[in-house]
């Protein structure tokens, strides 16, 4: 529930293949022009053909951080949808569908039906995607909006196709329009204008973005869902922006690829998914060893194994947390939403450039998939970059050792080509000037140095990394404690509490490595009561909380089916908890999808 | 940055010789294990074109064979087992002016790194990968390898492999290698001069090097070799014909042919790569982006 004057979701319903994502984006495109805030979720399956697609949309004033509770208005493009949904819809909302092949059973009262004869509207075309048209004009109308915005949409979604296909466009949304203001009760808050024009993105442009602000010159990656966003928006820039991007046979060579570019001075990256994630860790711990940066993205989805391809899931941490074997020092993040994942990449390439380790990003499907609006201000593409001890001109080399023992633990870091500078990188335990401890002698002070080296290195670029803080009144009855993509969830639930009596302050966690234990346990210690609120069945996280802090909790809220939690599954949560009637509490799934 | 031909033609420095390019410690090698000879013939390759330590990148992966740019006098990585090929394209694609070699065992090559191996060739990636081939696992101390004989007993085939060996060859002609040869390490002076054509070959060069080893590997020795490999170029070999070359390919008996099988022109993939064209290597390009691209990346957002 935003605090916004106009709070709106709206949901469109069908099976893949339908189109549901062109009617999503041209509403999304009305949204943002108008300068009104947008938070989607689409819940789909591992299918191009069939199936149950369902489009959510959450429309305001003011930001939005979650796609919400409630459904306003329903579009439903076959029977399926209608049948799956109508019980979701409250007195007040409404429904539009094509009344030519759909029937609506059952509705709750005071829901408004709007049939729309599509048949008679288009003149009996046979496009079949022309009925997503004239619904988008339908709910224009109904939303209390003007036919201009949604023209100006229609043409920046259809120019590439010709004139014909923008006019059939058009007059189809006109066609939709008219007959819903002549037929039917137009929403009583009509939507609002905001201040300026927003901009539209999704998670996963947003990591792509952030690393090319950040100067990321090559970027690897094999597809798997929900991560290829991040290859697709590479892709179709990378020769503008002077990026080199490789799909490659297997996440194994994604990993290694990524590392022998990165060796050569380049900002390098790759994004996965857990199962690809899992054949890259090897590569993570070598890149740690090499002490070379680079930056993996692990976007979640719910596992194990292949799992449930198209839903989400908080059930990479460990995975994540062992990956690679050995001890090695790298950066672990878990940004908080769209807008964070793009500020957190340049942040954190600079922390792996100055530290020269790797870095990994937890992303999951609910952020990477998810569409929001964005104020375009906010998207600094020219971010600061440092790139720590780098060496790229050939100077006096004197002596040059690649890793050095210095007091910080940072070795200058000198890129291959450089006359002078000729040196080694070896995933074997090597001495300052790389030499070979395995194999002709193990030598245990050099074996010790160099471990104490690549730690000392680490902890001092960690100090960079800001302590979390807790958000809302100190003396609140509850401490919500989350991480990653969680955030806006908590952030509502806190708000839905404060009408229920309990005061609630929430402490969002990004950084997972570091941590920031001492800051975390403080926090803790003034809490009166903690509940942990996380995306998987075995808590993950508080496990993790719990080994670096002591800290115990009073209770959890769990989610492990698949679907992202709405604000009133944690805050039922929270309730349940502090009422003593169970210390982990797992909402109930009402959008079956 | 400058590429082997310049460094021949253009440079007034005195030329280096193969010592030069000793790396800073002596192998551990067992005495007698094939790696001498493709370590030297390697440096003396180097020494010949002209080559500036600086000039080159080593890239290995992980065996005995693997611990070679630690023994040459050039930039090195030693990385994963399997993995040496695709840590080198990356960085072939980070720096394309680098002349890259990948020195590697025949089961890193050809079995836990097989995948990279049929992509790296198929991409035609322009670097010379010398597969350091011992048909044994030697650093675990002697298991059956991807290019074991069928019959050969191991460790961990006591009563004699099964399965039929790779053939690195044909498999490298199928992939679309665009330079594949085959050479004895005890041969050192017909190997030197492999490694210089292939170094010069414009896109993916395979050297697969017979490099017996003297410990593990009791079947394919040095005698074993010595009397059966017979030149290709000996025997008017036309490497343009690449049916004949996966005919002598699988030959394998008395007469094992060693030289380039197949040669042919296909643009490598930085050629291909319109990055690539202009700017000097992408590892040294500046960071910053133009705001004439994020300024529209952005308006196409709204």
């Amino acid at each position: 529930m935003s605090s916004g004057k106009f709070d709106f979701v709206f949901s469109i319903g069908g099976e893949a293949g339908q189109g549901i994502a062109t009617p999503g984006d041209i509403l999304a495109r009305v949204f943002v022009r108008r300068g009104l805030h947008l938070s989607t979720y689409n819940a789909y399956q591992s299918i191009i053909r069939g199936g149950h697609i369902f489009l959510t949309v959450r429309v305001s004033d003011e930001e939005v951080l979650t796609h919400g509770d409630k459904i306003d208005l329903l579009l439903c493009l076959n029977q399926d949808t209608a049948d799956r949904h109508v019980g979701l819809m409250e007195s007040g909302s409404r429904i539009v569908f094509n009344s030519d092949r759909i029937k609506i059973n059952n509705p709750k009262e005071g829901v408004f039906l709007c049939p729309m004869p599509v048949s008679e509207l288009t003149g009996g075309s046979r496009n079949r995607l022309i009925q997503n048209t004239v619904a988008v004009g339908a709910m224009v109308a109904l939303m209390g909006m003007d036919f201009e915005t949604l023209e100006e949409s229609l043409v920046l979604r259809f120019q590439r196709r010709g004139q014909a296909v923008v006019d059939e466009n058009v007059a189809m949304a006109r066609a939709g329009f008219d007959y819903t203001h002549a037929n039917f009760p137009l929403f009583a808050q009509g939507a609002p204008t905001g201040s300026k024009p927003l901009a539209v993105w999704s998670g996963n442009d947003a990591l792509a973005m952030g690393g090319a602000a950040a100067g990321v010159k090559f970027y690897s990656a094999y597809p798997m869902s929900p991560s290829t966003g991040v290859l697709h928006w590479m892709a179709s820039n990378a020769r503008t922006l002077g990026i080199m991007v490789r799909q490659v046979e297997d996440e194994i060579g994604v990993a290694n690829m990524a590392i022998g570019a990165a060796h050569t001075g380049c900002r390098s990256m790759c994004a996965t998914s857990g199962g690809g994630f899992a054949l890259m860790t090897e590569a993570v711990g070598s890149a740690g060893m090499m002490e070379i940066p680079v930056v993996f993205i692990d976007v979640q989805r719910a596992g194990p194994s292949t799992g449930v391809p198209t839903k989400s899931e908080q059930g990479d941490l460990w995975q994540i947390l062992g990956a690679s074997q050995g001890d090695f020092e790298r950066f672990i993040v878990a940004p908080k939403d769209c807008l964070d994942a793009f500020n957190t990449m340049p942040e954190l390439f600079n922390l792996v450039d100055k530290a020269q380790c790797p870095g990994i990003v937890i992303s999951d499907l609910v952020i990477s998939e998810g569409r929001f609006s964005v104020d375009p201000d906010l998207i600094d593409m020219h971010p600061v970059i440092d790139r720590g001890e780098l060496i790229t001109t050939p100077t006096a080399s004197n002596g040059y050792m690649r890793y050095k023992n210095t007091e910080t633990g940072i070795s200058p870091r000198a890129l291959p080509g450089l006359e002078g500078y000729v040196h080694v990188v070896a995933t074997d335990e090597h001495d300052e000037n790389s030499i070979l401890i395995s194999d002709e002698f193990t030598n245990p002070h050099k074996r010790r140095m160099m471990v104490e080296k690549r730690a000392r290195k680490f902890r001092l670029v960690a100090e960079d990394v800001p302590a979390p803080e807790l958000e809302g009144p100190e003396d609140a009855d509850v401490t919500l404690v989350g991480w990653g993509s969680t955030y806006g969830v908590i952030e509502e639930a806190v708000e839905q509490l404060k009408l229920e009596g309990v005061t609630a302050n929430h402490l969002p966690i990004k950084w997972i490595v570091p941590l920031k234990a001492d800051a975390v346990s403080e926090i803790l210690s003034r809490s009166k009561k903690i509940i942990i609120v996380e995306n998987n069945y075995s808590g993950q996280f508080y496990r993790y909380l719990r080994s670096e802090t002591g800290v115990s909790v009073d209770g959890h809220v769990r989610k492990y089916d698949g679907e992202p939690f709405m604000p009133h599954h944690v805050t039922t949560g929270v309730l349940e908890v502090m009422a003593g009637k169970t210390d982990v509490f797992v909402p109930y799934q009402e959008v079956v999808v | 940055m400058t590429t082997t031909t310049d460094v021949a033609e253009g440079r007034s420095v005195a030329p280096l010789t193969a010592r030069d390019f000793k790396g800073p410690v002596d192998p551990d090698w067992c005495p007698g294990c094939g790696d001498f000879g493709i370590l030297n013939s390697l440096q003396r390759a180097c020494a010949e074109m002209g080559l500036r330590p600086h000039e080159l990148l080593v890239v290995s992966g992980i065996g005995c064979s693997s611990n070679l740019p630690g023994y040459i006098n050039a930039y090195g990585m030693h990385t994963l087992h399997g993995r040496a090929l695709a840590v080198a394209t990356g960085a072939k694609m980070g720096n394309h002016e680098m002349n890259v070699i990948v020195t590697i065992g025949d089961g890193d090559g050809y079995g836990i790194g097989g995948n990279h191996f049929t992509h790296t060739a198929r991409r035609n990636v322009d670097l010379t990968c010398v597969v350091m081939n011992n048909q044994i696992y030697g650093l675990t101390t002697g298991q059956v390898s991807p290019t074991s004989s069928t019959g050969m007993k191991t460790k961990s085939t006591p009563y004699g492999s099964v399965e039929p060996p790779v053939n690195p060859i044909t498999s490298a002609i199928m992939n679309g290698a665009t330079f594949v040869a085959r050479a004895y390490s005890g041969d050192v002076r017909h190997l030197t001069h492999l490694i210089k054509q292939a170094v010069k070959h414009k896109g993916f060069s395979l050297i697969d090097v017979f490099s017996p080893c003297v410990t593990f590997n009791l079947d394919n020795t040095h005698a074993f070799f010595k009397g059966r490999v017979k030149k290709l170029e000996d025997e008017g070999h036309d490497p343009s014909d690449w049916k004949s070359a996966c005919e002598k390919a699988m030959m394998w008996g008395d007469k094992i042919y060693t030289g380039i099988f197949l040669q042919r022109e296909l643009a490598s993939l930085d050629q291909q790569e319109p990055v690539l064209n202009e700017g000097g290597p992408l590892g040294f390009r500046d960071l910053g982006l133009e705001r004439k691209h994020t300024e529209r990346i952005i308006q196409r957002m709204m």
